[in-house]
């Protein structure tokens, strides 16, 4: 038995853990269960989606091979519980990167399906699910079956976009295959620019950019005034081995990430403020140039910064935090303003908060991004935050928004519906996959899916 | 099941006829329609408290149940629990007339019965239950009176010094399981049972011991006081020297 919560470590609740060797392992751990399951990776989703009360979770990490390789087209099959991090050690030497990273390189490749993630390139390349070849899912009846997004199924349904954002409540997977994409370096070329207030930052975000696939803004959501929305706007792309200084093209492919820094178990939580967040927004606004273009970053510094320091999820305290992340449409964009305006207003401070577009959304069911905006932001879990995260709900959802499943823990099970249209169907579908409810989450059981 | 911020979905109300246990069940689930339980002695008082938790959206159940009938409370509780519970609310209780009671130890026995025999035993059952569910959340209505005794209201102050002790044990219990306990130790609040009672200083109202409660919820805090204040003037009191105690006002 062992206490689980995701990685905001809030709503901790107790089950049974095993970790299955194999494939055939886990089937039998879903035809000898006599309550409900759930798959687990490791444990990065912010909410309660990878734990279940009462019952059994299935910890996937132990299905972490990678099956195939093939060198030439860069088609990648490997366990479900394989990490981006462990992939990216083994393809990055063969000149391959994956085609989306989230901020973290600590999720399996199981998770980044079920929640169907996405990364700085969404407005670009779209989410994890647009480059999956197939994956391999046990189902609530024991059955395995191979799914894959093309495949036209013989009756009913194949289950790829199902699964795809489904949050693991279709079935079991397995084993994930992946189409990657050709580097010829490990490094990113970047270009900084500094925005200063939201009108400038949402312009700056909004212009074409074909030569950088990758863009994001940080948000400072403590000024006020004229500095309200102010931020630093990154983009980038993969540098070629040419880019590089002479010097380091002979070992252009490195990739050899450690950690830096580790949070100390018992960090006290008075530490993050709104006065102490202010000191630190100014400095990190500060630091960053005007305009600047062409600086190489290595993959660790662009796109998982916070790696470097394990456990960094501990400065919340034991009370935890929440990520509240939002999607609009273009027209929507007033809930972004909306939403700055409501968060700086507040006492609530906002440590972190990252802007991005989105590119159109896939077929995914419960597939979070929309074509339009997506804000994220990391809350503390202090008292009063249920009404003001209710109040950004109707924002979001005036606008025809919705908020992301992988990271939600608190939306109200009927708004969530009106979020997500095909929730319904999703929820008829489980009825007939899953009669029993062999499957089964805290998130699960918290929106009534 | 419980979401980040604290807030249930489906909540149990042993008493469920108390002004501050239904004040707990509304702060609760304010703004979001649940799921309640009421369980009682009084059908009628019960019938009342659904009529206005329904009201407010709520979907309202009611059981009726005498504490002290410690027997009948598996059955009762098997079929209430036969869905997973999210918050119980544990407010069974009575103040009792201190002075008619030193006259009639047998009245003084009933108010032991109902407020540690009873309660105590649908403590550790519901503590048991949320055990094996892995989540939960157990609130006791204890009191500031468990504290220290005063001859104004020791025996309550007995009742809930018992009932109080159980519970910070249960609480400790449970640590680790998922699920936890708040021992919640209200000052003099006014209500219906304290009605006519001159009030004691840092009088508080239902409400308010609400708001506290469900901050507890979400912190899964062990012991919380209404007033949070009472938890210093507590220690002080606990502290003070019999000849100065005896002196302060009733």
């Amino acid at each position: 038995m062992q206490l689980l919560t995701g990685w905001g470590r809030t709503a901790a609740t107790r089950a049974t853990v095993q970790r299955p060797a194999s494939a055939a392992e886990v089937v039998d751990a879903v035809t000898k269960s006599d309550g409900p399951l759930i798959a687990r990776g490791l444990g990065r989703s912010y909410n309660d989606a990878a734990q279940i009360a009462g019952g059994t979770v299935l910890d996937l990490t132990g299905l972490d091979a990678v099956e195939q390789l093939a060198p030439d087209t860069g088609r990648v099959t490997a366990g479900a519980g394989l990490s981006i991090d462990r992939l990216l050690r083994y393809v990055l030497p063969h000149g391959w990167f994956v085609p989306v990273t989230p901020g973290t390189r600590q999720v399996t490749l199981g998770g980044a399906l079920a929640g169907d993630v996405h990364g700085k390139n969404h407005h670009v390349d779209g989410s994890m699910a647009d480059h999956v070849t197939h994956a391999d899912l046990v189902l609530p009846d024991g059955s395995m079956r191979r799914v894959a997004p093309g495949s036209v199924p013989k009756k009913g349904s194949d289950l790829f976009w199902e699964t795809a954002g489904g949050m693991g409540l279709t079935g079991i997977l397995t084993s994930v295959g992946l189409q990657l994409v050709p580097v010829s370096s490990s490094q990113v070329l970047v270009d900084t620019d500094r925005a200063h207030n939201l009108e400038h930052l949402l312009s700056l975000l909004g212009e074409d950019d074909p030569e950088n696939p990758y863009s994001v803004a940080w948000i400072d959501l403590v000024s006020r005034g004229a500095q309200m929305g102010r931020g630093v706007v990154t983009r980038g792309r993969h540098a070629t081995r040419d880019d590089l200084p002479i010097d380091q093209r002979s070992s252009a492919l490195a990739f050899n990430p450690r950690t830096l820094l580790a949070t100390p178990p018992l960090f006290p939580s008075g530490l993050l403020n709104r006065v102490t967040v202010r000191a630190f927004n100014e400095a990190w606004y500060r630091k960053a140039p005007e305009r600047r273009r062409d600086e190489l970053q290595t993959i660790t510094a662009f796109f998982h910064p916070l790696d470097g320091v394990a456990g960094w999820n501990r400065v919340y305290g034991p009370r935890g935090f929440l990520q509240y992340q939002l999607a609009v449409p273009d027209d929507g964009v007033q809930a972004i303003v909306d939403t700055v305006e409501l968060i700086s207003g507040s006492g609530t401070a906002s440590f972190l908060a990252v802007l991005k577009r989105f590119g159109p959304g896939n077929p995914g069911w419960l597939s979070f991004p929309i074509e339009g905006w997506t804000l994220a932001l990391d809350l503390p879990n202090v008292a009063g935050l249920a009404p003001l995260l209710d109040q950004l709900d109707e924002l979001v959802l005036s606008v025809g928004g919705r908020v992301n499943l992988t990271k939600d823990a608190r939306v109200d099970p009927a708004r969530m519906r009106e979020m997500y249209p095909r929730l319904q169907d999703f929820i008829s579908l489980r009825e007939t996959l899953d009669p029993s409810g062999r499957l089964a989450s805290d998130l699960a059981r918290r929106l009534h899916i | 099941m419980i979401d980040a911020t604290g807030r249930p979905e489906r909540v149990l109300l042993l008493g469920g006829t108390s002004e501050i246990g239904l004040a707990i069940v509304a702060r609760l689930l304010e703004g979001r329609p649940g799921e309640v339980v009421l369980t009682g002695r009084d059908a009628h008082g019960l019938a009342r408290a659904a009529g206005l938790l329904a009201s407010s959206g709520h979907d309202v159940t009611t059981h009726v149940l005498d504490a002290t009938k410690v027997a009948d409370h598996g059955p009762v509780l098997d079929d209430v629990l036969a869905d997973p519970v999210d918050v119980v609310v544990l407010a069974v209780g009575q103040l009792g007339d201190q002075a008619s009671m030193l006259d009639d130890p047998v009245a003084a026995a009933r108010l032991l019965e109902v407020n540690l025999v009873g309660a105590g035993s649908l403590a550790i059952r519901i503590a048991g239950r949320l055990r094996s569910q892995g989540y939960g959340h157990l609130i006791v209505l204890s009191s500031v009176a468990a504290e220290r005794p005063r001859s104004s209201n020791h025996i309550y102050g007995a009742s809930k010094a018992g009932l109080d002790a159980l519970s910070r044990g249960l609480s400790e219990d449970l640590h680790g399981s998922g699920a936890g306990a708040t021992v919640l130790r209200p000052g003099f609040v006014h209500t219906r049972m304290t009605a006519g009672l001159s009030p004691a200083p840092f009088a508080t109202t239902p409400e308010a011991v609400a708001q506290i409660a469900a901050e507890a919820v979400r912190t899964r805090r062990a012991v919380a006081y209404a007033p949070g204040v009472l938890r210093w003037v507590m220690l002080v009191l606990r502290l003070l020297p019999r000849p100065l105690f005896r002196r302060l006002p009733a």
